[in-house]
């Protein structure tokens, strides 16, 4: 086991990414009001659902203007339901998005970007909710292994690992403490 | 996908759903927690998720069904499996054919999971024995309908936290209610003490062997509960005289705005429909600040959608 991000790190890493999504950030439009930016961030459970509050929280900081928060659980919409789980049976959570996200530009965040197929699920079942303006994918950590056309739009990390290896990302809010680990 | 977390979660095993009887608490839990997931379906612009797609789902009822039968085809809809209807009067069964042959035949043609509806007791049980698709049941005989006590349970876990120390009445025609069976396994399961209130004629024979109270008075009971449950008088389920006159027993047993005055001023009205309105209950508490009726109906959607996806998930389990 190695940690390959601390505490420390993993702030800055948010900070970072906090400060791109900040910056991409275009002109007010014409009608639109001055408290909406049209950025909306949305978590995958269940990681990404506390990585996505925290940037919530700092752009809502850095922009001085709320930024509407939610969760996604994507779990109807994995493509691995009918094959045989294990031990490891998914559980169906809640969907938790108190706003509209047609038009909004949408932080789809996750903790690691692997297969890619989280966030293809993750992106069907979006615009089964709506018609969102974009959708822009950031994570914590990416690390090799692709098995779709998928790329992230903001990384706070890249993760140099083995396939055989496995990425944990470890929050206080749901495991005590900030850390990211290979195994 | 790529997390695993730490303690392990529950893992649901049943490629069929016969009853409530022989689930644990923590069954029962895992389905009313699945079924939270499901809520959110029935709110959103596209009212569909792609769980059982390219599934065939056969609502096999052999009884007349409005509610049920709707719900079931909604919930299989919603999650994107395709429906076939199946009713008695329109189909081979008419001509004499038995349960287990329609069933192989509709086997054959390659379906997924059957909601099967039957005026005789175990009809689910035997046909799961049978056939390798899942089956759910939607009411057999006078013995259970699992669903119906899963969105009962739902409703009250919703609006009160858990069933834990509550008091439940059921009250009406015990007797031929294959829902009062199942609520009664549900609730007593998950922590609460049913009473069945009723006019001796309508209890069950059996029902000093079941974890329930019995009442023959409503008045004495009203007072109590925290939950009360009026069932439905079956007429086409009665045989003889079991009570003198419809307004004998609604004088007696039906939830009037009257009796309504000495209940809790929060306890929770519910029937699982349709409504006989003046005769078990009264319009103005049908349609009153406490009843919950049509809130079951809409959660009935999401249970049902959480049975069939768990259903099938189990399933995937064991075919593979």
């Amino acid at each position: 086991m190695k940690v390959i991000l601390n505490a420390e790190q993993i702030e800055r890493a948010l900070g970072r990414v906090a400060d791109e999504i900040a910056g991409a950030q275009p002109a007010r439009q014409a009608g639109q009001a001055a408290t909406d930016t049209g950025l909306a961030i949305i978590g995958i459970r269940s990681r990404g659902e506390i990585l996505a509050q925290r940037l919530a929280d700092r752009l809502s900081q850095k922009l001085r203007k709320p930024i509407p928060c939610g969760t996604l659980d994507i779990t109807l919409y994995r493509d691995d339901l009918n094959a045989p789980q294990g031990n490891s049976q998914p559980q169906v959570r809640t969907t938790e998005i108190g706003f509209d996200i047609d038009g909004k530009i949408i932080i789809l965040v996750d903790d690691v970007l692997y297969t890619g197929r989280s966030a293809r699920a993750a992106m069907d079942a979006l615009i089964d909710l709506g018609r969102p303006k974009a959708i822009r994918l950031a994570v914590l950590v990416e690390r090799a292994g692709r098995e779709l056309p998928i790329q992230a739009d903001y990384t706070g990390g890249k993760a140099d690992v083995q396939p055989e290896q496995s990425v944990q990302v470890c929050l206080v809010e749901s495991d005590g403490r900030d850390e990211v680990v290979v195994e | 996908m790529s997390t695993t977390r730490k303690s392990k979660p529950f893992q649901w095993q049943r490629k069929h759903l016969l009853g409530l009887r022989d689930l644990s608490v923590a069954e029962i839990t895992h389905l009313l927690d699945t079924a939270q997931g499901f809520e959110e379906i029935s709110t959103r612009s596209v009212k569909k998720a792609p769980p059982l797609r390219g599934k065939v789902v056969v609502n096999l009822f052999f009884e007349d069904s409005t509610r049920t039968r709707t719900s079931f085809s909604l919930a299989a809809n919603r999650l994107s499996a395709d429906v076939i209807e199946f009713t008695q009067k329109a189909s081979s069964v008419s001509k004499g054919e038995t349960l287990l042959d329609t069933a192989r035949n509709l086997e054959a043609m390659g379906i997924d999971i059957v909601v099967i509806r039957h005026n005789a007791a175990g009809a689910p049980m035997l046909l799961s024995r049978n056939i390798k698709a899942c089956v759910v049941n939607a009411g057999d005989g006078y013995c259970e309908h699992p669903t119906q006590a899963l969105l009962d349970v739902y409703t009250i876990r919703q609006m009160r936290g858990s069933l834990e120390g509550l008091k439940i009445a059921i009250v009406g025609d015990i007797a031929h209610s294959r829902v009062a069976r199942s609520d009664m396994w549900a609730m007593t399961k998950l922590g609460a003490e049913v009473t069945f209130v009723g006019p001796p004629t309508l209890m069950p024979a059996e029902v000093g062997r079941l974890p329930v109270k019995v009442s023959y008075n409503l008045d004495q009971v009203i007072e109590h509960v925290d939950v009360i449950n009026m069932l439905r008088i079956q007429f086409e389920r009665l045989g003889g005289s079991p009570f003198p006159s419809t307004r004998e027993y609604s004088r007696y047993f039906g939830l009037t705005v009257e009796r309504m005055q000495r209940a809790k001023p929060d306890i929770l009205v519910m029937h699982p429909g349709p409504i006989n309105r003046g005769l078990e209950i009264e319009s103005e508490v049908a349609d009153g600040r406490n009843s919950v009726i049509l809130r079951q109906v809409a959660n009935g959607l999401a249970v049902r959608m959480a049975v069939l996806f768990l259903v099938n998930q189990a399933a995937a389990e064991t075919t593979a």
